[in-house]
Formats: C-alpha cells, sequence, structure tokens
C-alpha cells in the first residue's frame, strides 16, 4: 500500500513563508530607491540581487520547482531557456552598446 | 516505468498538484509554452534597457513614474499570487467552495491591478507621455503592456476555471487546467519581478 505524501512546498506555512520572504525582498530595493541612501550603483547592484533571489524564492514556494519531485524534462526545458535568453539578452546588449560605443 | 523505480514508489506516492498521470503530458507542454513566452519578455526587456536613454527630448522615466504606485501594483500582484496558492492548496483537498472563494479573491486583485496599470498609462498618455513620443515610451509601453495584457488574459481564465469547478466540479481535467492556470499566473508575478527591477526602480532612482 502507497503512503500518500504532498510536496513539501504544497502548503499554507509554505506559501506565507513565500509570501513573507517576497515581501521582503520587494521592500528592500523600494526603500533603498525611496530613501536614496546608497550610490546609484550600489542600489543597482542590490536590486539585481534582490530580484534574482525573489525569482529564486517565487520557483520555489509559488511554481513548487525543486530538484526531487519536480520532472526532469521541466528542469531541462527551464535550463535551455535560461541558456536561450543568456544568449539573446546578452547578444543584443553587447552589440547594441557596442554600436552605439562606436558611433559617439 | 522499471521495476526498481516502481517498487520505490510503492513505498511514497507523492501527490503533485495537477490532473495526475494522464495529464502529465499536457501539463509538460504549457510548461513549455511559459518557457517560450519567458523568452518574449527577455526579448522586450533586452528592446526596453536598449532603448530606454532614447528619449528624444520627451519626458524621461524620473519624471513620469511613481514608486508608491508601482508599489501598489507589485503588492496587488504578489497578493493575488498567494490566493491562487490558496485556491490551489483547496483544490488538493477537493474543497470546492474554498477553491471558488480564493479564486474570486484573485480576480478581484488582478482586475486591481489591471486598473491601476490602464491608469498609468492613460495619465501618462494625457500628459504627453505616449508610445509615439520616444523610443524609450514606445519599449515602456510595448513591455509592460505585454504583461498587462497577459494579466488580463489570465483574469478571463479565472473566469472561465470558476464556471468549469461551479459546472464539472473538481474532475481530473478541471484540476489539470487550474493547475496550468495557476502556472501561468505564478510565472506573470516572477515577469512583473523584473519590470520593477529593470524599469520602474532604475528608472526612478
Amino acid at each position: 500500500m502507497a503512503t500518500k505524501r504532498h510536496v513539501s512546498t504544497h502548503t499554507h506555512r509554505a506559501y506565507l513563508t513565500g509570501f513573507v520572504l517576497a515581501l521582503t525582498l520587494t521592500a528592500i530595493p523600494f526603500a533603498l530607491v525611496w530613501m536614496g541612501t546608497l550610490s546609484v550603483l550600489a542600489t543597482l547592484v542590490v536590486i539585481a540581487i534582490t530580484g534574482v533571489i525573489q525569482m529564486l524564492v517565487h520557483l520555489y514556494f509559488f511554481l513548487h520547482l525543486n530538484l526531487t519531485t519536480t520532472p526532469r524534462e521541466n528542469l531541462l526545458a527551464l535550463l535551455f531557456a535560461c541558456v536561450l535568453i543568456f544568449i539573446l539578452v546578452g547578444g543584443t546588449l553587447w552589440i547594441m552598446f557596442d554600436l552605439h560605443y562606436r558611433m559617439m | 516505468m522499471s521495476a526498481v523505480e516502481a517498487s520505490a514508489l510503492e513505498s511514497e506516492e507523492v501527490v503533485h498538484l495537477g490532473g495526475g498521470e494522464e495529464f502529465e503530458e499536457r501539463e509538460f507542454g504549457f510548461w513549455l509554452y511559459l518557457m517560450t513566452d519567458a523568452v518574449i519578455f527577455a526579448l522586450l526587456f533586452a528592446t526596453y534597457v536598449v532603448m530606454k536613454d532614447n528619449i528624444a527630448e520627451g519626458p524621461d522615466a524620473k519624471s513620469l513614474f511613481d514608486l508608491g504606485h508601482t508599489a501598489g501594483e507589485t503588492l496587488l500582484l504578489l497578493l493575488s499570487s498567494i490566493t491562487f496558492g490558496f485556491a490551489s492548496l483547496a483544490s488538493l483537498d477537493l474543497k470546492r467552495g474554498q477553491v471558488i472563494f480564493w479564486l474570486v479573491v484573485t480576480i478581484a486583485l488582478g482586475v486591481g491591478f489591471v486598473a491601476m496599470e490602464i491608469s498609468e498609462f492613460v495619465g501618462m498618455i494625457a500628459q504627453g507621455a505616449g508610445p509615439q513620443v520616444s523610443g524609450f515610451l514606445s519599449a515602456f509601453f510595448t513591455l509592460v503592456g505585454t504583461h498587462g495584457l497577459h494579466v488580463s488574459f489570465g483574469v478571463i481564465g479565472i473566469t472561465v476555471m470558476i464556471g468549469q469547478i461551479a459546472v464539472k466540479g473538481l474532475t481530473n481535467p478541471v484540476k489539470s487546467r487550474l493547475y496550468r492556470l495557476g502556472l501561468f499566473w505564478h510565472f506573470l508575478d516572477i515577469v512583473w519581478i523584473g519590470i520593477f527591477s529593470v524599469v520602474y526602480l532604475p528608472g526612478i532612482l
């Protein structure tokens, strides 16, 4: 007889944990921009870091992505999309800003 | 499935959201669609970053964006993500009334978000900052507008979903659709993180 087990993030507690984490990771960059205490570059770095962490929080707590129960092909598709996005966005920015620099 | 895997599953069966084994292919197909949608958004982000300084002597980001307004939109979308999550959890326990209740709350929050975005767009266009003014504004309206359109279709999807749950009950096909709709909704919140991190916060800074 099989014992049934929920995915670990299928609980109200997990959703609320994700919510509090997401809220904190949103409040930090908004507060920094509002107060303007750090330099522009430092603020941009914090925005980028909290943004990426919050995306991972959403993937884990809300889309229930993890390395044990998520089917392997879903993770591979995500990884492939990340590679595509890296090439497309990275390539676009590289070419366009290089062009901009040479046209000045 | 090999015998070893089958015996491993016998002792412990993981209960997933969705419609069960029969619908795994459709759920994977929907996941692939979301990945292609992510590529579309990534390119709109790249376009925006390339165009953001080309304001053509029109208004710039700093004079147009409002931190409080963006924070309000972010909060609505984040709250709607968690209320959809509660609907998903209720569907695991087959509590039909609870699923519908949380979906109605999600619709209200989603409509609130779209309304805030429309009022922002209308206000910008009224003060002479429409999409035709500069490369920056064209890219802004395309990126944020595409996201807003997705949210609007999500709201329509949730409305249809409520009808299906009310009429058909939480059968496996309906649960599979609810799961896929949830993936779509949570995915849109992730795109919004990108929008406030790339468009609004650096623009106001």
